[in-house]
């Protein structure tokens, strides 16, 4: 059994390790610093530490006049909250001035568990694609989410990233993993299908692969981690290659790698296509393997879809 | 204050609202009533009050200022424009296609501007965020308007700004009275300005927006307050400067036809002359 990490823990470690290296970050909070994991930054960098209380419009603002100081801001709520409650302040604050403030929301999903429909946010990739200027990152695991971290911290302008709360397995190794901000990577080579996953989807992906094989499908799988600017020249060899693609995210199906992939599928290279996510529904509370059955963010759920596209390309 | 000084404001505010209104005339477009009642306001801040250097517009250690009022930009842009920033006389391209001057400020197009606001209710966090970034090393500004105070995150940043003792953050309120739908106090009551900001930690001052001595005074004082913001809450005329502009709400968002354009221009060139007396 691979280890288990939060990608919200990647965070809070990531961001101490960041903290040493770039003098100029700084890092905020809405009153979840437990919560998000940014409390480690604040044990190791109190003055560089600023809880703003529950007010996410205003911290985000207030991120905005920190960076046009010369500060790397990283502020911190739910995605819900951070993309939600705050998106005026993201557009106009943050976005249209590219500031280089990276927003990272915590808690995105359906894996926020017991809470429920009001902290499960699954519009968050959509809200924040539609924004120009804005980077979108959706890291799967520990590895990926430190490396986007660190990308983050380098990329001039606007970040919006999103981690999770449940703890998911390490499926990279630091040793050898390489990231780059736009650059999406083949886990696995196939023929028939190109499965397209992101965040705590590659898992799913990667076991889906399995069962397809069994059945004599070759499916390719693919990791977006950068949902915006997406990876367009390796989603369009690979459709090119397998004929047939599969989105799977933790996200609801409008919006988010699902709409980003049929977009550059559909003026790019038109192939069958089905997406894997939450289909338009708000969530509820409940266990998170319980509300990934329930949704259909399921391994399963990913091989009848796969199906359905290779069988649309006869 | 000097008689010469005052004379010289008086005299630069007289041309940011005639700027300011040929903006908005030039453009059939824009804010003519917020811009003239903030004249004397962004005149004393940009002439007399911040530590500021048109030749060096992104010096690190500037005071900063934001207009959280963004639809005032017209007086904004004159008032950089008169001070060196540029060519006052490009604000006649303001609103047009190919014009770095937006209907909102935009700090990425214009020389001077520190954020890019619009959306009310935002510039004062900005300037929060500033202030913490320059406790110790430059002070900040902000304008707000008095119906953007109904905005919530006003005082979500009231809160953040006495919490962290910005005591290098200043906003100002352009307290005219009206927005864009009528009376402040008839649309949602945003009052009492002063009473609020304290209670919210903050010190606050009174005065006239039309009085540069007041201005001035208000501004040294606040140099001498520790450990809080301080919030000056400016009664001014909205349309000030222009007869029919004045205290008429439906010079918000209006642009004047000829003939009115022509009647404010010799209204604020008789005023002008009047004060060479």
């Amino acid at each position: 059994m691979a280890e288990k990490i939060a990608t919200r823990e990647s965070y809070g470690n990531g961001l101490v390790e960041l903290g040493a290296k770039y003098p100029e970050i700084v890092v905020l909070d809405a009153d979840l610093a437990e919560s998000t994991k940014t409390v480690y930054f604040k044990k190791a960098y109190p003055d560089r530490f600023f809880d703003c209380g529950i007010a996410e419009q205003n911290m985000v603002a207030v991120a905005a006049g920190l960076a046009t100081c010369g500060k790397i801001p990283f502020c911190s709520s739910f995605a819900m909250f951070a993309s939600g409650r705050a998106f005026d302040q993201v557009r106009n604050a943050v976005a249209y001035p590219k500031l280089n403030v990276k927003i990272c929301a915590t808690h995105a999903g359906i894996t926020v568990g017991e809470d429920g429909a009001t902290h499960q946010c699954l519009e968050d990739m959509g809200i924040m694609r539609t924004i120009p200027n804005m980077v979108v990152l959706n890291p799967g695991d520990d590895v990926e989410a430190k490396a986007a971290l660190r990308a983050a911290a380098e990329h001039k302008g606007p970040v919006y990233m999103r981690f999770g709360r449940a703890p998911v397995p390490v499926l990279f190794d630091a040793a050898t993993f390489k990231f780059e901000i736009g650059k999406g990577q083949i886990l696995a080579e196939g023929s028939d299908v190109t499965i397209v996953a992101t965040g705590i989807l590659l898992e799913a992906a990667l076991a889906a692969k399995e069962l397809l094989a069994n059945e004599g499908i070759s499916a390719e799988v693919i990791d977006i981690c950068t949902i915006k600017p997406i990876d367009r020249d390796l989603l369009l060899a690979s459709a090119a290659k397998t004929g047939a693609v599969v989105t799977a995210e933790e996200h609801n199906i409008i919006g988010g790698l699902g709409s980003a992939v049929a977009e550059v599928l559909c003026e790019g290279l038109p192939v069958p296509m089905r997406r894997v996510g939450v289909e338009d529904q708000f969530g509820r509370s409940g266990k998170v393997p319980a509300l990934l059955e329930f949704y259909g963010l399921t391994a399963e759920n990913i091989v009848r879809k796969a199906k359905e596209a290779v069988t649309m390309k006869k | 204050m000097d008689s010469i000084k005052l004379l010289e404001l008086k005299k630069t505010a007289v041309n940011v609202r005639k700027w300011a209104l040929t903006a908005v005339y030039k453009a059939q477009s824009g804010h003519p009533g917020g811009s003239l009642s903030l004249a004397d306001i962004i005149t004393y801040l940009y002439f007399a009050e911040m530590n500021i250097d048109p030749k060096n517009p992104t010096d690190p250690m500037r005071d900063r200022f934001v207009l959280s009022k963004g639809h005032c930009s017209p007086a904004y842009y004159a008032a950089l424009g008169l001070r060196g920033y540029f060519d006052v006389k490009g604000i006649e391209t303001f609103r047009q296609i190919d014009s770095i001057f937006q209907g909102h400020p935009d700090m990425k197009g214009v020389p001077g501007v520190d954020m890019s606001t619009g959306s009310l209710g935002m510039g004062i966090s900005a300037a929060c965020g500033m202030a913490l970034a320059g406790r110790g090393k430059y002070r900040v500004y902000t304008v707000l308007g008095d119906g953007e105070c109904q905005e919530g995150s006003v005082w979500e940043a009231a809160m953040l700004a006495a919490h962290y003792k910005l005591d290098n953050l200043v906003a100002m309120i352009d307290f005219n009275g009206l927005q864009i739908g009528g009376n402040i106090t008839d649309v949602m009551n945003p009052t009492p300005f002063d009473k609020k900001f304290e209670a919210f930690g903050w010190h606050a001052i009174v005065i006239d927006g039309h009085d540069f001595e007041q201005i001035e005074a208000a501004l040294n004082e606040a140099r001498t307050v520790k450990g809080q913001p301080t919030v000056i809450i400016c009664k001014t005329a909205k349309g000030k400067g222009v007869s029919y502009m004045e205290n008429n709400y439906k010079w918000h968002g209006n642009a004047p036809k000829p003939e009115q354009y022509e009647q404010a221009m010799n209204e604020l060139n008789a005023w002008e002359v009047s004060l060479n007396g």
